[in-house]
């Protein structure tokens, strides 16, 4: 079929050295680089939140000695590193790139060419976010101090004169232009390259929830690059978007950014909603429970994501017919979530289930996203949110859910596939004790803090009263042994590529039934030359 | 399975290419020059940057174009992928107005920092009936030109198309140039008020995205000089018309919504 010369071609895509990456065309090299900048930009984001934990272990100033202004750029480079550079790299970038033209029976992505561009436009936004923590922000102090939600008047030239916000900015320009790139890839792939036979109802729902993800980055991520340009203008050019003065509204940047920023949270955990239905499966040793509900329950979570957005805003003075109204639209979310964790519960539900280290993550996700998602639909009570807005009890519901939830599933997939992608073997014994050490970790960090939320504790301060002060100790304690998980894992890590034994082609057994299991490990550079016929 | 022959699908699987490091460095350079550039700074590392984007743009798509009319890499699957990728590109360009029309429903449907009214007192607006009607009608008709030379060439009509191409780029052009006097000739302004602010951002993207459907148009012509496209196989064409009529329909809603209802 193919009619340009085989060997010349067969040439041209071994690049080696380190054009085999700068250049690279290939989606398992480029997933490989994906998945390193996340573990990198990890180990940078975590670091912040442990600097904030300790200085948050204790009443009065600590180890920041009284910088205010410190403690809310470690909290603002925080939130975006890990939203924008790790979970969506690992899990979109890293996992999607690997497994979704291997799940679908494809060679590799559609548009392999600019599949590099965006992973190669990260590493420069995130170069510009650590820059915008070392320039002027407020004046004599350097960093943004914002939030990743950088709303105006304080983004804006009154709170922020110097170039920070400008470089924090131009970060998630290059950043969003990343995702929209590698939504049209991930879009295209999966339209039109899926194998002979492998119809949309037969697609594993890892596909599924890829393919629900990045319509959301699509048509979300413009929305947020139209905001931020007018918060620019508003900053450099003397627009007056969110400034009253000039007959502006900062509310306007609240609902912009909150239209892209609750379909992102849904990017950020419908790709591990993917990988806990895989893994479930797989050590339970039957197929999923209710495989079309399970496909579309995504769906609904994905189209209802969009209208959903100004619950995060209830406090801003919006009159009470809207806070109905996405008081209601809110919860009904809790719907297709339901359908997930049931039929996960189902999947389970007289399996013969064995508890392999991917395995623990994924009962352990159920648990933890279970927990995110109930105090969600209690944040979704406007009268109860003006209570608890900008408390530890919202710290605690999303945290529940993306740094248990979302991050759970970025190991439950590495510890998945990673025999498959390295054709290493890790360690059981310091996978098992990475997932323990984790789970008791996160879940005394955060869960206390619903507590502390519940008695007023006020987020995105570097001091608090004494009252509050036994709750943040124990929470601070469980930041130190979640991070000796992220050390065990970096021993993992080692020790699997140091030890001899090789992993087989499929080394789950019978009921791993996707694709990628019928390849070596790890797989050829380019696979499925000869494309597979799906019964 | 058999791994170690050759590929026996229609799939492209494209050479390594230096181009999209070379860009993500330039986008670098480019955002950080920028903040320079707002800051008092020098200039030169902003444009140094852009003309690393542009070097970009112009190797990567010199690349594509050699690829499709060369090397015979554009199958029939290929070209589909390339129909699907430039209408969900265009669909984030959708959702990128949005954003800019949203601004301006927010400001006047919700006049209250403007004292309940809209246009706000002091705004002079433009009349819709006068130039922004002519480029309206001007933006029409550059898309039925553009689908004379779409028609001209699947009829293998080579003086058509060329014709044609010719005509909407002149016409592109046009539009820019009323649009820049309007800009230049308006009595508000870009800073300091809510008006100028949405009126000149959202016209001005969209008067940028006329700029980039004219380049794309320009290098259609360029290319259709050069012998490139065929009466059933020409994506780049379809592509930069396809564009063209999105920059169109945008114009519609602006003029609709800002210079008729909003004055």
């Amino acid at each position: 079929m193919n009619n340009v010369s085989d060997a010349h071609a067969e040439h041209a895509h071994h690049p080696t050295g380190w054009r085999r990456y700068l250049y690279s065309t290939n989606h398992k090299d480029i997933g490989n680089m994906y998945l390193i900048f996340a573990i990198i930009a990890g180990l940078i984001g975590g670091t912040m939140s442990m600097i904030i934990r300790t200085e948050l272990a204790t009443p009065g100033d600590d180890i920041l000695g009284g910088n205010y202004h410190l403690f809310n750029t470690l909290v603002t480079g925080h939130g975006l590193i890990m939203v924008f550079f790790l979970i969506m790299p690992a899990l979109i970038g890293g996992f999607g790139n690997w497994f979704v033209p291997l799940m679908i029976g494809a060679p590799d992505m559609a548009f392999p060419r600019m599949n590099n561009i965006s992973f190669w436009l990260l590493p420069p936004a995130l170069g510009l976010l650590i820059i915008s923590m070392f320039v002027e922000g407020p004046p004599g102090s350097n960093g943004v101090g914002g939030g990743w939600t950088i709303y105006p008047p304080l983004s804006s030239v009154a709170g922020h004169p110097g170039p920070a916000v400008d470089f924090a900015i131009l970060s998630l320009h290059l950043a969003g232009a990343s995702s929209i790139l590698g939504a049209i890839n991930f879009i295209t792939t999966i339209f039109n390259m899926r194998a002979p036979g492998m119809t949309m109802h037969k697609m594993p729902l890892f596909v599924w929830s890829i393919l629900v993800t990045v319509f959301l980055l699509l048509l979300s991520l413009p929305v947020l690059a139209g905001a931020i340009t007018m918060l620019l203008t508003d900053r450099n050019f003397g627009t007056t978007f969110f400034d009253a003065s000039g007959g502006g509204d900062p509310v306007l940047f609240q609902h912009l950014f909150w239209f892209f920023g609750h379909p992102e949270v849904y990017v950020l955990i419908l790709p591990a909603f993917g990988i806990i239905s895989q893994v479930v499966s797989t050590f339970s040793r039957k197929p999923v429970f209710g495989y079309m509900a399970m496909a579309y329950a995504m769906v609904a979570i994905g189209g209802i994501g969009f209208v959903v957005w100004a619950h995060h805003m209830y406090t801003v003075g919006m009159n009470v017919d809207m806070k109905a109204y996405f008081l209601a639209a809110t919860m009904v979310i809790a719907v297709p979530t339901g359908v997930k964790i049931f039929s996960w519960v189902a999947t389970m539900w007289g399996g013969s289930i064995e508890f392999k280290t991917p395995m623990l993550w994924a009962i352990g996700f159920i648990f933890v996203f279970t927990v995110g998602g109930v105090t969600g639909v209690v944040l979704s009570n406007a009268g109860v949110d003006v209570a608890l807005h900008d408390t530890y009890y919202v710290v605690a519901h999303f945290h529940y859910t993306m740094s248990l939830g979302a991050l759970f599933g970025v190991f439950c997939g590495f510890y998945y596939w990673f025999g498959k992608m390295s054709g290493r073997v890790y360690s059981e014994f310091l996978g098992k004790l990475h997932f323990w050490l984790t789970f008791i970790g996160v879940n005394l960090i955060f869960f206390p803090q619903h507590f502390l939320g519940l008695a007023g504790m006020p987020r995105r301060y570097a001091d608090y009263p004494d009252a509050f002060a036994g709750w943040n100790m124990v929470s601070s304690i469980g930041a130190y042994i979640s991070f000796s998980g992220v050390i065990v894992f970096l021993i993992m890590l080692a020790h699997a590529f140091m030890r001899k034994e090789r992993c087989a082609d499929n080394p789950w057994g019978p009921s791993a039934t996707t694709l990628e299991w019928t390849l070596s490990s790890p797989p050829p550079f380019h696979q499925f030359n000869t494309l597979p016929w799906i019964k | 399975m058999a791994e170690a022959h050759a590929p026996q699908h229609d799939y492209h699987l494209v050479d390594p290419s230096p181009w999209p490091i070379i860009g993500s460095i330039s986008a670098f350079i480019t955002a950080v020059g920028g903040v320079m550039y707002m800051h008092e700074g020098p200039s030169w590392i902003f444009f140094l940057g852009s003309a690393g984007l542009a070097y970009t743009f112009f190797g990567w798509w010199r690349d594509v174009i050699n690829e499709a009319e060369h090397r015979g890499n554009h199958t029939p699957v290929v070209q589909l992928h390339l129909r699907y990728g430039m209408l969900l590109f265009i669909a984030s360009e959708v959702m990128f107005f949005v954003a800019w029309f949203w601004a301006f429903f927010n400001a006047s449907l919700f006049p209250d920092a403007t004292n309940g009214v809209w246009p706000p007192e002091g705004i002079e607006t433009l009349d819709p009936w006068h130039l922004p009607l002519l480029n309206t009608l001007i933006l029409l008709t550059s898309g039925t030109t553009v689908t004379w030379a779409h028609h001209a060439l699947i009829n293998n009509d080579r003086e058509g198309l060329r014709n044609g191409l010719i005509l909407t780029v002149l016409l592109g052009v046009l539009f820019s140039c009323i649009q820049a006097y309007e800009y230049a000739h308006a009595t508000f302004d870009f800073a300091g008020n809510i008006y100028g602010a949405t009126f000149f951002m959202a016209t001005g993207f969209h008067g940028f995205h006329v700029l980039v459907g004219t380049i794309f148009l320009i290098v259609c012509l360029f290319r259709a000089q050069a012998g490139h496209f065929k009466p059933d196989q020409h994506f780049g064409f379809e592509a930069a018309a396809w564009y063209w009529h999105f920059v169109d329909v945008v114009w519609l809603f602006l003029f609709a919504v800002i210079y008729v209802w909003g004055s």
